[in-house]
């Protein structure tokens, strides 16, 4: 155990030092002040032409969603790119053979990197996702409702991406492994569109290839699970807005979304105890 | 060999067709300065690296401080230094002997005051507040050596560690073997610098195409390896009376002893002993080669410069 906490340790203090974090703080930065720079705009805009307390409540739903998509999409990207070379990089440098050599487990190094780097995503998904939620109930004196269930859903999909990198890490290097998640992310989200326009058509067809996407990758639906329990349900049941999922991915995906991640990590600790260095 | 601390027997390594590691078969004994030669490609690194556990042998046994390769517990006794020493370039010299000390299990007061020690030895005390990041190539391969012997190992490994240093550094280098050999530690030294190993190894091994084609010791001031040659097997006693008139008299095959003498005129005194001991000699040999003529003869012309 101590082992694990040394690595996370050490794995937590270089994250600080990464440009890919420092560059993410920023970007989350600029976007929370645009977006309450934006939210503030549209408040006045509607207080001033008298929009009735239901069309409020639907327009802050729609932009609160718009603003968590983005503050999702910049967890996605930080759960991908930033540890994507925390094991490749250090084995292609060799950083990983004095560490290696020592007293530790190779289960250890995997498990202390992947446990700091759940901490930093839990923290950057604190501060955008908090941030966008705590920025509308400031301009607008609205919260979304079911974000004691969202935000855990989008704690899980980021999950699922930084247990994807770094087993990538294991056996491919920094830049395929890199394109490689990223892709599967990709196919995931196109297979999300295909469950929820197939719904919507009645189409089996693409519906069921967007659930073998889901299982493929199941970090998209989290996302369409937590989108679900963050709108208000006139804005989603109606799907007065291109957040509201169609289909509500089941407690089921969720159970394999956690069961993936069990798995994926379990693969990582195989491959890296089995990998040269 | 008394006492063993690394023992192979055709340890082979191999990735896809290519054979990295052939048939390596080597004992180093407790306390001794292993050389361990060779040119560039002979298997020299990926050897190392089965004996760290850092690469899975494709066959053959091995034991290092009498447990398995990549036994967890007897890493805690091994130290390493890589011949390409790097690092977490953000942190200090200070703070990275620290987080590979806690990876030895070593805290507190014990931790602090090894580092402090191994700073002074190898004399980067002033710059251990800096970042490594800014440190010359000399300081890495100290800094590196340092952490090798964080945790007082029984066996350390230096693959190259002289490699980049000025001749101040490379006496330092020496110096520090010499002072881990007289605390007991076995040091396994794997490096292409002869006149290094020559100044600091007690034996070698010379290996070509991933095999051990020699082990011999390495003579210091005026003395020589004996080769003894006899038939039959070697009456009980001899060997001791061997030590008398030598250094670490062993077998080394059927029908061959060989020991270090001081020096030619324990020649003739090697032989009275055989004759009295009844022992039925067949040759006697002293011979005092330097390491680089013993590695150009074994390596042969056909060896191309690395």
């Amino acid at each position: 155990m101590s082992a694990i906490l040394t690595i996370a340790d050490s794995t937590l203090r270089e994250a600080g030092k990464k440009r890919v974090l420092l560059a993410s703080l920023l970007f989350g930065s600029a976007f929370l002040a645009l977006f309450t720079v934006g939210l503030t705009l549209i408040q006045r805009d509607m207080m001033s032409h008298g929009a009735s307390l239901l069309e409020r409540r639907m327009m802050y739903t729609f932009v609160g969603m718009a603003g968590l998509y983005v503050a999702n999409f910049l967890v996605v990207m930080t759960a991908i790119f930033m540890p994507v070379d925390t094991l490749s990089g250090e084995i292609a440098t060799g950083i990983l053979q004095t560490v290696a050599s020592k007293p530790v487990r190779r289960s250890s190094i995997v498990l202390g990197k992947w446990i700091a780097y759940a901490v930093v995503l839990a923290g950057y998904l604190a501060l955008m996702a908090g941030g966008t939620i705590v920025a509308g109930r400031i301009v607008t004196g609205f919260t979304p409702p079911g974000i004691a269930i969202g935000l855990p859903l989008m704690a899980l999909e980021a999950l699922v991406l930084l247990t994807l990198s770094i087993a990538a890490g294991t056996r491919l290097s920094t830049l395929a492994g890199g394109v490689t998640v990223f892709g599967l992310y990709g196919l995931a989200f196109l297979g999300g569109w295909f469950e929820q326009i197939g719904t919507i058509l009645g189409n089996g067809a693409a519906r069921y290839l967007g659930t073998i996407a889901s299982l493929l990758m199941p970090s998209e639906s989290m996302w369409q699970r937590a989108a679900w329990f963050m709108q208000t349900p006139i804005v989603r049941d109606l799907h007065m807005s291109p957040f509201s999922p169609a289909s509500l991915p089941s407690e089921a995906m969720v159970a394999w979304a956690v069961g993936y991640v069990v798995a994926v990590l379990g693969f990582a600790v195989y491959s890296f105890g089995r990998r040269p260095l | 060999m008394i006492d063993p601390v690394l023992t192979t027997r055709g340890l082979r390594k191999t990735f896809g067709a290519k054979v990295a590691v052939a048939d390596l078969s080597l004992s180093v004994g407790r306390g001794e300065v292993f050389g361990f030669l060779g040119p560039n490609g002979a298997g020299k690194t990926t050897s190392l690296k089965m004996l760290l556990g850092l690469v899975a042998p494709s066959g053959g046994e091995a034991t290092v401080l009498g447990a398995p390769l990549g036994d967890v517990r007897a890493r805690a006794k091994i130290g390493f230094l890589p011949e390409h020493f790097r690092f977490q370039d953000w942190l200090t010299g200070r703070e990275l002997l620290r987080f590979h000390g806690r990876l030895y299990g070593l805290k507190g007061a014990r931790l602090e005051a090894r580092i402090e020690m191994l700073l002074a030895r190898v004399d980067l005390l002033d710059a251990a507040g800096r970042e490594v990041k800014g440190y010359s190539k000399g300081m890495l391969q100290r800094i590196g050596l340092a952490q090798a012997l964080l945790n007082e190992p029984e066996l350390v490994f230096l693959d190259e560690p002289t490699s980049g240093l000025d001749p101040l550094g490379r006496r330092l280098v020496r110096e520090v073997i010499r002072e881990a050999r007289a605390g007991g530690t076995t040091v396994f030294l794997n490096s292409h610098l002869l006149g290094e190993v020559e100044a600091t190894c007690d034996r070698v091994a010379f290996v070509k195409e991933g095999r051990v084609v020699r082990e011999g010791m390495i003579a210091p001031d005026g003395s020589c390896e004996v080769e003894i040659k006899h038939a039959g097997v070697l009456p009980s006693g001899v060997l001791e009376a061997l030590g008398r008139l030598g250094e670490n008299p062993y077998p080394d095959g059927p029908g061959i002893v060989r020991l270090r003498a001081a020096g030619d005129a324990a020649v003739p005194e090697i032989a009275r002993l055989l004759v009295e001991r009844g022992v039925p000699l067949l040759g006697l040999s002293a011979r005092r080669p330097s390491l680089e003529d013993q590695f150009l003869e074994i390596m042969g012309d056909d060896g191309r410069p690395g």
